[in-house]
């Protein structure tokens, strides 16, 4: 339980897409208890969506057989949520903008930019046994504050 | 999501239902888009009114339907943008290079000029 009664949530699920709308519906309702505003909570699911999305994909290559471990927590005024894959890891520094004009046609490589676009703090921890944990947090703001109206976000 | 076809004034219409994200949505629109040119249409409209969802799987794909079609030697655009959706073309800067039309009477009409 996190110290302001929201409980702490811990989920597994297959590295399977479907379980991505699984886990969207546990966050939303999570979500949902806070003070975020209804903008604010689908700008966190998208978030939340591409993070998954990385997971299974590039991180357990969609390898049925590994997991991804999702948390969610609450503590003061910030939403937390970590997801963690099985995978060999990556440089996150290494990734392109997807806004410099040779990417803007690349059908891929918006997943990060969105992540760090709709959470005010991104962070990767590299298991030394391998594996991939990004955790992902959001202030909870007034209602009326547009999380996207202020931010700027390099690639 | 649900994908529908329909022609108007010898454009293809592609009214896209629902969510469009990785694994279900995605893979739908790419399936449509082929289709539709294997068909032999070259001026294709995605109607996006009732996208309720879009990730950047889905944003890829889109992106990717409109590069496959101008390869083609055809014109992609899209109409009905909810305001979300646009929020994300927007950011990524999408808007500077798709085609979008406001609604589907200025879209067809965009084709014969």
């Amino acid at each position: 339980m996190s110290r302001n009664g929201f409980p702490e949530i811990q989920l597994s699920i297959g590295s399977r897409f479907e379980n991505i709308e699984l886990v969207q519906v546990v966050v939303d309702e999570s979500l949902g208890r806070t003070e975020l505003d209804e903008d604010s909570r689908y700008w966190i699911g998208i978030a939340v969506r591409e993070a998954l999305a990385n997971a299974i994909k590039h991180g357990n290559q969609r390898d049925p057989g590994k997991r991804v471990a999702v948390g969610f927590r609450v503590e003061e005024d910030v939403v937390s949520i970590s997801i963690a894959d099985e995978g060999k890891g990556f440089d996150p520094t290494t990734v392109d903008s997807p806004l410099e004009p040779e990417n803007l046609l690349r059908p891929d490589g918006r997943g990060i930019f969105y992540m760090k676009r709709f959470m005010d703090e991104i962070l990767y921890d590299f298991g030394s046994a391998g594996g991939t944990t990004v955790t992902m947090k959001k202030r909870i703001e007034p209602s009326g504050d547009d999380p996207r109206a202020v931010k700027e976000v390099e690639g | 999501m649900k994908v529908s076809s329909r022609e108007r004034d010898g454009v293809t219409i592609l009214d896209l239902k629902g969510k469009i994200t990785i694994g279900v949505g995605d893979v739908a629109l790419r399936d449509a888009v082929q289709e539709t040119l294997n068909n032999g249409a070259r001026q294709i409209l995605i109607n996006m009114s009732e996208v309720t969802t879009i990730d950047s799987s889905g944003i890829g794909e889109i992106v990717a339907a409109f590069t496959t079609v101008t390869n083609r030697e055809g014109k992609l655009r899209l109409y009905g943008i909810p305001p979300k959706v646009s929020d994300i073309l927007q950011i990524t800067q999408l808007v500077t290079v798709l085609d979008i039309m406001d609604d589907e009477e200025e879209a067809v009409a965009s084709f014969s000029r």
